[in-house]
C-alpha cells in the first residue's frame, strides 16, 4: 500500500514541488498550509511521515515537531524538516524538538527521493 | 529523473510575497521594534529565495539570500532597523520584482543595480568582509570524496543511541542504505540487551552493530548515509585495507594484533592470555612440563607428516581428453570379463598355480576397475553453476524474480552420466521457470514472498544419486492434467488416476499446459524428452506437487552406467543379475514356509512380513524348483521385496551390455552380462519388476472387485 506524506509548507510553489515529486514516486501527498493546520490534520489522520518548513506563520515547524512528537501516534514517525544553509542552528532545534533529518534547501527531486528512502524506507 | 514542473505557479506566488514584503517593509518603518514584522518580512524572502532556487531561477536565489543573510542579522537584534536598511530591502524588492520580469520576457534586470544594493547591506553589517556565503550544501548530495581508486573495505561501528527510535529513526534502513553501496558483512552485538525481559523496554534500541562494507565509495558516502544520527550514535568508520597495509609483505594478522589495534582489548591482557596453552597448564599444576613437552612434540611430528603428505596431494593433475577415458573403461570391462572366465577356468582345471594367478588377477582387475570408476566421476557442482546462468537470463526474459539455491554439489557421479544428464535438467528448469514460479505480482497476490526459489540438490542414496528440482511456484494441477490429456486422446475419459500417475502425464509427448507458447516452454516438448534422457540412464522420475505451493521432480540416477557389482543367481538354469546396492540378506524358503502362509507370497523375517516375487513363475522358467529356495531380500522403493531364486551363486562384478533394439521393450532387464564361461546372464531391473507385479494385482483387485 502506498504510504502517505505530509508536506507542510507556507509556499504553495514549494508544496507544489514537493507533492509533485512524491506522487511521482508513488507516495500519497497530503498538504498542510502552515504549522497550525498541519497539527490539526494529523491529529484527525496520521501519516507515514511528514516533511516540514521551518519558517511559517500561525505555528513553526520545530513547534510542530514537538506537539507532534508529544502524540502517541507520532512518537516514531519520521519528521523532515525542510531548513537552509544559513540555519546550522535551526538544525540543532530541530533536531532535539525531535526531527528525524533534514534537507537543504534548495533541493532537486532526487534529493527529496534520497532523503525520504533513508527515513521511511 | 526529470519532473516538469509549471513556473508560473512560482512567479505568481513570488509577486504575491513581493507586495506582501513592500506593505510589512513599510509597516517596519512606522514600527521597527515589532518582531512579528520583521518575521513577516524574514518569511517572505526566506521563500522566495527557497522556491526560487528549486524553479530554476538562480539569479533570484542567489540575490535574495544575500539580502536575507543581512537582514537575519536584524532579526536576530545585532543591526537595528534602519530607515537605510529599509530603503535598500525596498530597492531589493524592486529588484527581484525586474529580475522576475526579465525571466517572464521583460527587458534584462539591470545587474549594476543589483551589486550596488548588495554592498550597500554588507556596509550595514559589523565587521563586513564581502566574502560570499559558503556554498549551499544538501544532506543527500555530497560529493564523495575521491580515494584511491578501486573498491576498500571500510569498518564501520555503529552503536545507536538507546533513544535514537524517538527521532523517528529506523537504523534497518540505514544498513540497507550501506547494501547499496556496496557489499556487506555485518555482526550484530546484542551485549546491551538486559538480563531480564523485565527490563527490556521496547522502545529503546539495544543493539549494536559493526559492519565490514566493501565499496567503490569513500568514506563520505558512508559518513553520509548516518548523517541525520550523527548525534544519535556512536560511529567509527575506518578503512581496513589501506594500501600500504596490504602491501605490507610478512604473515596474515593475527587475531590478538586485530583486536588490541580495534581497542577491544588491552596489549597486557592480551599477553597474559597469550601464553602457550601448556605454559598456563603446567603453571596451573594441571599436567607437569615433560608431558607438555611431549606432546608438543606429537603436535610438532604429526604436522610435518601433514605438510609432507599435502605436497605430495598436491602433485600435478593431468587433463586427459574424455574419449581416451571411456576406452580405458570399456578395455576394464572387458578385461573384468576374461577375469571372469580365467577363475572359471582355473577352478575346472583345479591347477593350484593357476588358481593362484587368477587369484591376483581377480584382485587387480577389482582395483583397476575401481580406481578407472573413479577417475570418471565428477561432482555435480560445475553442472549446477550452468544452471545459475540459465536461472538468471530466463527469468529476466520472463520479468519474474527467480533466485536459485544449490545443494550437494560436491556429490559425485559418472562422467556419462552428468553429461547425459544436461539437457534434461535443463528442461525440468526451463519448465519450473515457466510454468512453476509465478510473476511478482501473482505471487504477492498468493501471499508468497516475490522472489521465487528454485532449488537444485544432489545426494547419495545408496547406488544411486538423487537429484532434485524443487521450486516453490504454483504447483501441477492434477485436474488441469487430466482434462488436457483427455482432450489430447491421451487418457481415456473414464480414466482414474492418482494425483501422482496425473502428474506423470506431463512427461507424454506433446504435452503441454500453457496457454500461450513462450519462447522458454510451452511447446510440448521437453518433458517427454526428459523422460527418454532418463530411461536411457536407468534411473527413474518422481514427481511431487501441491497445488499452489510447488514441485518437487527427483531425479533417481545410478552412479555408473559401465559396471556393478552384482548377485548372481540361478534359476534352473538360467543365470541372473540382481544389483549388489540393493541386496539385504538372502534367506531359505522351504516348502513349510510356503504352506504355512496359505500360498500368500509373503515371509516372516524375523518378525517383519517381506512380500516375495518367484522369478520363476515371472518369467515361466520351466521344471520344477527344489526342496529349499532361496529369498534375496532388497529394498527397492523403500520397501523390502525378496525375489526367490533356485540358488544364489555369488558376488559378481558385472559388466553391463545394452540389450539391443530387439529387446528394448522388455523393461524387467536393464541389460545382460556375460558370465565367465561365455553363459549369458540377464540383469534384473528390480523397481519395475516390482511395479509390473504391483499394476498386475491392481489390475486382478480390480477385476475381482
Amino acid at each position: 500500500m502506498a504510504k502517505t506524506i505530509m508536506t507542510v509548507d507556507d509556499s504553495s510553489s514549494v508544496r507544489q514541488m514537493v507533492g509533485l515529486t512524491l506522487k511521482g514516486a508513488g507516495y500519497n501527498v497530503v498538504e498542510g498550509v502552515d504549522g497550525q493546520d498541519a497539527l490539526n490534520k494529523l491529529k484527525a489522520n496520521p501519516v507515514d511521515m511528514v516533511i516540514t518548513d521551518l519558517n511559517m506563520p500561525n505555528m513553526d515547524g520545530i513547534t510542530l515537531i514537538r506537539e507532534l512528537r508529544a502524540l502517541p501516534a507520532f512518537k516514531f514517525t519520521p519528521i523532515v524538516m525542510l531548513t537552509t544553509e544559513s540555519q546550522a542552528n535551526r538544525k540543532a532545534d530541530g533536531k532535539s524538538a525531535g526531527a528525524t533529518g533534514w534537507i537543504v534547501k534548495p533541493f532537486k527531486p532526487a534529493q527529496l527521493l534520497g532523503v525520504i528512502k533513508k527515513v521511511l524506507g | 529523473m526529470a519532473v516538469e514542473i509549471d513556473t508560473s505557479a512560482f512567479t505568481e506566488e513570488a509577486y504575491e510575497l513581493l507586495s506582501e514584503l513592500e506593505d510589512s517593509l513599510l509597516e517596519l518603518e512606522e514600527s521597527p521594534e515589532d518582531q512579528e514584522l520583521i518575521g513577516r518580512v524574514f518569511r517572505a524572502m526566506h521563500t522566495i529565495k527557497g522556491s526560487g532556487a528549486m524553479f530554476g531561477f538562480d539569479d533570484v536565489a542567489e540575490f535574495t539570500h544575500n539580502v536575507e543573510t543581512v537582514f537575519d542579522l536584524a532579526r536576530n537584534g545585532t543591526i537595528p532597523i534602519t530607515k537605510d536598511l529599509i530603503d535598500l530591502t525596498l530597492g531589493a524588492r524592486d529588484q527581484i520584482r525586474a529580475m522576475l520580469d526579465a525571466a517572464a520576457g521583460g527587458n534584462a534586470a539591470d545587474g549594476a543595480n543589483a551589486a550596488r544594493i548588495i554592498a550597500g547591506l554588507r556596509a550595514l553589517t559589523p565587521g563586513a568582509d564581502g566574502s560570499p556565503p559558503a556554498a549551499a550544501k544538501s544532506a543527500a548530495g555530497k560529493p564523495a570524496e575521491k580515494e584511491d581508486a578501486g573498491p576498500h573495505t571500510f569498518r564501520i561501528r555503529f552503536k545507536p543511541h538507546g533513544d535514537i527510535f524517538a527521532n523517528g529513526t529506523n537504523p534497518i534502513l540505514l544498513l540497507d542504505e550501506l547494501r547499496e553501496l556496496g557489499d556487506v558483512r555485518l555482526i550484530p552485538f546484542l551485549d546491551d540487551l538486559p538480563h531480564s525481559l523485565a527490563e527490556i523496554d521496547p522502545e529503546r534500541c539495544y543493539v549494536s552493530w559493526e559492519i565490514f562494507l566493501t565499496t567503490e565509495q569513500g568514506e563520505n558516502a558512508i559518513q553520509d548515509v548516518f548523517i541525520f544520527v550523527e548525534d544519535e550514535c556512536d560511529l567509527n568508520v575506518r578503512m581496513v585495507d589501506r594500501s600500504e597495509a596490504l602491501a605490507e609483505d610478512g604473515p596474515d594478522k593475527r587475531l590478538g594484533d586485530i583486536l588490541v589495534e580495534r581497542g577491544d582489548v588491552d596489549p597486557e591482557v592480551l599477553e597474559e592470555v597469550m601464553q602457550p596453552l601448556g605454559e598456563r597448564l603446567v603453571r596451573s599444576g594441571l599436567v607437569n612440563k615433560g608431558k607438555v613437552e611431549a606432546a608438543l612434540t606429537e603436535q610438532q611430528i604429526i604436522k610435518e607428516k601433514r605438510e609432507s603428505k599435502k605436497q605430495q596431494a598436491a602433485a600435478q593433475s593431468v587433463k586427459v581428453p574424455s574419449d581416451k577415458l571411456d576406452h580405458l573403461v570399456d578395455l576394464v570391462g572387458e578385461l573384468v570379463t576374461v577375469q571372469a572366465r580365467l577363475n572359471q577356468t582355473s577352478a575346472t582345471l583345479n591347477d593350484h598355480d593357476l588358481q593362484l594367478i587368477a587369484e591376483e588377477v581377480e584382485r587387480l582387475t577389482g582395483e583397476l576397475r575401481d580406481n578407472t570408476m573413479s577417475i570418471r566421476m565428477l561432482a555435480i557442482g560445475s553442472t549446477f553453476n550452468k544452471f545459475k546462468r540459465l536461472v538468471r537470463d530466463l527469468s529476466k526474459e520472463l520479468g519474474k524474480q527467480i533466485e536459485m539455491t544449490t545443494a550437494g554439489a560436491e556429490t559425485e557421479l559418472d562422467k556419462t552420466v552428468i553429461d547425459q544428464l544436461n539437457d534434461p535438467l535443463i528442461h525440468i528448469i526451463r519448465n519450473s521457470i515457466d510454468h512453476g514460479i509465478e510473476p511478482p505480482d501473482g505471487r504477492s497476490a498468493a501471499g508468497k514472498p516475490s522472489v521465487g526459489r528454485i532449488h537444485l540438490s544432489a545426494e547419495h542414496s545408496g547406488a544411486n544419486v538423487l537429484i532434485k528440482v524443487t521450486d516453490d511456484g504454483r504447483g501441477l494441477d492434477a485436474e488441469k492434467l487430466k482434462r488436457k490429456a483427455i482432450e489430447k486422446g491421451q487418457l481415456a475419459p473414464d480414466a482414474e488416476l492418482t494425483d501422482k500417475e496425473a502428474f506423470q502425464l506431463i512427461f507424454g509427448a506433446g504435452f503441454s499446459t500453457a496457454e500461450k507458447i513462450t519462447n522458454v516452454s510451452g511447446r510440448g516438448v521437453g518433458m517427454d524428452v526428459v523422460r527418454k534422457s532418463i530411461d536411457a540412464l536407468r534411473g527413474a522420475i518422481d514427481v511431487q506437487s501441491e497445488l499452489g505451493q510447488g514441485t518437487t521432480i527427483t531425479l533417481k540416477l545410478p552412479l555408473t552406467l559401465a559396471i556393478i557389482e552384482g548377485l548372481l543367481v540361478k534359476i534352473q538354469s538360467e543365470f541372473f543379475v540382481l544389483p549388489l546396492a540393493a541386496v539385504e540378506e538372502c534367506v531359505e524358503l522351504t516348502r513349510e514356509d510356503v504352506s504355512a502362509t496359505h500360498g500368500r507370497h509373503v515371509i516372516n523375517v524375523r518378525g517383519s512380513i517381506v512380500p516375495y516375487i518367484r522369478i520363476r513363475d515371472r518369467f515361466e522358467v520351466e521344471g520344477d524348483p527344489p526342496e529349499v529356495e532361496q529369498i534375496v531380500i532388497a529394498e527397492v522403493d523403500e520397501k523390502r521385496v525378496g525375489f526367490v531364486v533356485d540358488d544364489v551363486i555369488g558376488q559378481h562384478q558385472t559388466v553391463i551390455k545394452g540389450l539391443g533394439k530387439t529387446f528394448q521393450n522388455s523393461e524387467e532387464f536393464s541389460g545382460a552380462t556375460i558370465l565367465g564361461d561365455g553363459t549369458v546372464a540377464l540383469i534384473l531391473d528390480l523397481q519395475k519388476m516390482v511395479r509390473f507385479v504391483e499394476d498386475q494385482e491392481h489390475v486382478e483387485a480390480g477385476i475381482s472387485g
